[in-house]
């Protein structure tokens, strides 16, 4: 079993996970095989709702995907298609829930995925799928496999079936309430250290305030400019903000392990935190999943409409632009923007990071294919953090490498830290000479005087 | 249409998840309609394998104007339902028939060629692709003159031939609930689900 002690942190590396295992143990538990598909196709069955249901009926395997999915793109191997990553999932739904399962049954026409072949589809669904969702821009039924990719972890978790690195950051989130260590008392300590070195007032558990501000892990631990940008930023804009040492970790390694479990425990401390200091407004920092989890899964997790609304970072500031309360120095020079995926394409605010580049005064100089159809980094769904998967992420990213390039801007901004971390790990990797700004950062930088 | 009807049944019966997250866009509806249409066109700012998408174009167009556009088939379904329409010129029909054959040739060959799709292809996809490929074959065994209706043809057509096509066509109508024909109807279920979901949070589709 993976755990704290065999597991530390590292944060020497330009990408921060835990330090590459000596041993892998990518199998958690010890549950016969035949334990462990049984509890795969039981959890993959309690996902087949009426949407997974549709989709699993409806592919026509034209193979349109894997033209859309960077990770198969670097591979050429086919097992790298993304309707491919699915087939336990479907095998399954065809077994168990499908209209013709007697059938299927009957003449073993679909059989139970067996361990060994859960083993094997462990590396296709968690270190060659990012959860990007572009595959579904290209498939002609509309599928979202990267909606069933996240259902299919669920079973990959019951069967104990997840990597090494991912079960540990994700059993440490939920353990001490970071993936990366950035328990309640590191972020005291940081907070007290961003104050006395960049003059700020970083108000945290407040009884009462407007706004509740979460942040990522990655930025408590690598990008704590960040907390200081969003400090620089809210006092400008005066607005009444607090952080709660209860609840201020926006990221969901729950999500990503397949745990749902832990996946509502870490979206409830947040909410609990929110409703505790009576925020209208959840404010969530620049991570890409963290947005996914919390704007579009986390009321589902609380099971009713949440109380208040929810904001990825970029979206406040746009508004700010909008409501003509936020101005900015113009920024000089040409700037590129890279699409976080879940909150682009998958999540619907395509449009914030742009107006709040207009309101920079920059030129945009958008790359090939931006906006919603943007390549994704590689790194999200828990890739960056495993060893394992890094020469095929590397080559994933020479696409978003070239992405870049095209556009010839001498600037480049993001507003996801998971994304930062995996373009300075790429950066680092390849010697790339483009660095990765936080458009946060940006706007604080620009702030009028 | 049973067969059918008892798919969509299953599939729709499945338990629905409630949505407690605040929409972005209330015009869901309009959002899942977009969505099939949208999805008819090629996807944008997407590359995808071009010529087997033009190719299936083709051949789905060649099949719905030879199903739908040749003088016997209309009067085929104006004898059970009443309903008829003004059939497509003969020689339109020998091009679709052309086109559909060749566009399904060249799926096969597709399917069979390239590596993702090999890998992705079962039993379902080689027998559906049999099946769609047999009414076209044995229909065109029959069109040896113009189509004229039975009372004025001066030479009946072959009745054996006849009951092949006809039989084709039965397997096809009897194989499409279990296997991908089915796309015909699910096509619409999928992307309004889609749709629908994606539309409610601004999402790209």
């Amino acid at each position: 079993m993976s755990g704290p002690d065999l597991d530390p942190l590292d944060f020497d590396a330009p990408r921060f996970t835990i330090r590459k295992p000596a041993v892998r143990y990518d199998q958690q538990g010890d549950a016969s095989d035949a334990e462990r598909s049984a509890a795969a196709v039981r959890a993959f069955v309690r996902d087949m709702s009426r949407t997974a249901a549709t989709y699993m009926e409806s592919c026509i395997r034209c193979g349109h995907c894997a033209e859309a999915c960077h990770f198969y793109l670097a591979s050429g191997d086919p097992a790298h298609t993304p309707i491919w990553k699915l087939e336990p999932f479907r095998q399954a739904y065809r077994r168990e829930a499908g209209p013709f399962r007697w059938l299927y049954r009957k003449l073993n026409l679909a059989p139970e995925p067996a361990a060994r072949e859960l083993r094997e589809w462990q590396e296709l669904l968690y270190d060659s799928c990012s959860m990007c969702g572009r595959c579904t821009l290209a498939c002609p039924m509309g599928i979202d496999i990267a909606g069933l990719v996240a259902q299919a972890r669920h079973g990959m978790f019951a069967a104990g079936l997840v990597p090494h690195e991912l079960h540990a950051v994700a059993e440490r989130a939920e353990r001490e309430g970071s993936p990366l260590g950035a328990t309640p008392k590191v972020l005291k300590e940081r907070i007290e250290w961003l104050c006395d070195e960049h003059a700020v007032e970083i108000p945290l558990d407040l009884p009462r305030a407007e706004v509740l501000v979460t942040l990522s892990s990655i930025e408590i631990m690598k990008y704590p400019k960040s907390i200081v940008a969003t400090a620089r930023i809210l006092k400008h804009l005066g607005v009444s903000w607090t952080l709660r040492s209860e609840g201020y970790e926006a990221t969901n390694f729950g999500l990503f392990s397949g745990n749902a479990d832990w996946q509502r425990d870490m979206s409830l401390r947040v909410i609990n935190a929110a409703l505790a200091c009576g925020a209208r407004t959840l404010l969530l920092p620049e991570c890409g999943h963290a947005y996914g989890a919390m704007r579009w899964q986390g009321a589902n997790m609380y099971g009713k409409p949440l109380p208040f609304r929810v904001l990825h970072v970029t979206e406040f500031l746009a508004d700010a632009v909008r409501g003509g309360r936020l101005k900015l120095k113009p920024l000089a020079g040409s700037i590129t923007f890279h699409d976080p995926c879940q909150v682009s394409r998958r999540g619907g605010a395509t449009q914030a990071p742009r107006e709040v580049l207009a309101a920079l005064g920059a030129e945009l100089r958008e790359m090939p294919a931006a906006g919603n159809a943007n390549w994704c980094c590689g790194g999200g769904g828990g890739v960056v953090t495993l060893h394992r998967a890094d020469e095929h992420r590397y080559r994933a990213f020479e696409i978003k490498m070239k992405q870049v390039e095209a556009t010839g801007a001498q600037r480049l901004a993001t507003s996801c830290s998971n994304c930062r971390l995996t373009f300075d790990d790429g950066q680092a990797h390849y010697k790339w000479d483009h660095r990765i700004e936080s458009l946060l950062e940006l706007v604080a930088e620009q702030l009028p005087t | 249409m049973l067969g059918l009807a008892w798919r969509l049944y299953v599939v729709l019966g499945r338990p629905a998840r409630a949505d407690y997250s605040e929409p972005r866009r209330s015009d869901l509806v309009a959002g899942a309609m977009r969505t099939i249409f949208a999805k008819m066109l090629p996807p944008r700012g997407v590359k995808v394998r071009g010529v087997a998408m033009a190719n299936a174009y083709l051949y789905h167009a060649g099949l719905a104007l030879v199903a739908f556009g040749f003088a016997p088939h209309i009067r085929f379904i104006e004898r059970y339902t009443g309903i008829g329409w003004p059939a497509l010129p003969d020689p339109v029909m020998y091009v679709a028939s052309g086109v559909a054959i060749v566009g399904l040739v060249i799926a096969l060959i597709d399917r069979l060629s390239d590596r993702v799709l090999r890998l992705l292809s079962g039993f379902d996809d080689y027998f559906s692709w049999a099946v769609v490929m047999l009414p076209l074959l044995t229909g065109m065994a029959l069109i040896d003159r113009p189509y004229q209706p039975a009372p004025q043809a001066a030479t009946p057509v072959s009745p054996g031939l006849l009951a092949i096509h006809l039989l084709s066509l039965e397997l096809l109508l009897v194989w499409l609930p279990f296997g991908k024909l089915a796309h015909a109807a699910l096509v619409f279920v999928s992307r309004w689900r889609t749709g629908a979901d994606f539309t409610r949070k601004g999402a790209a589709i």
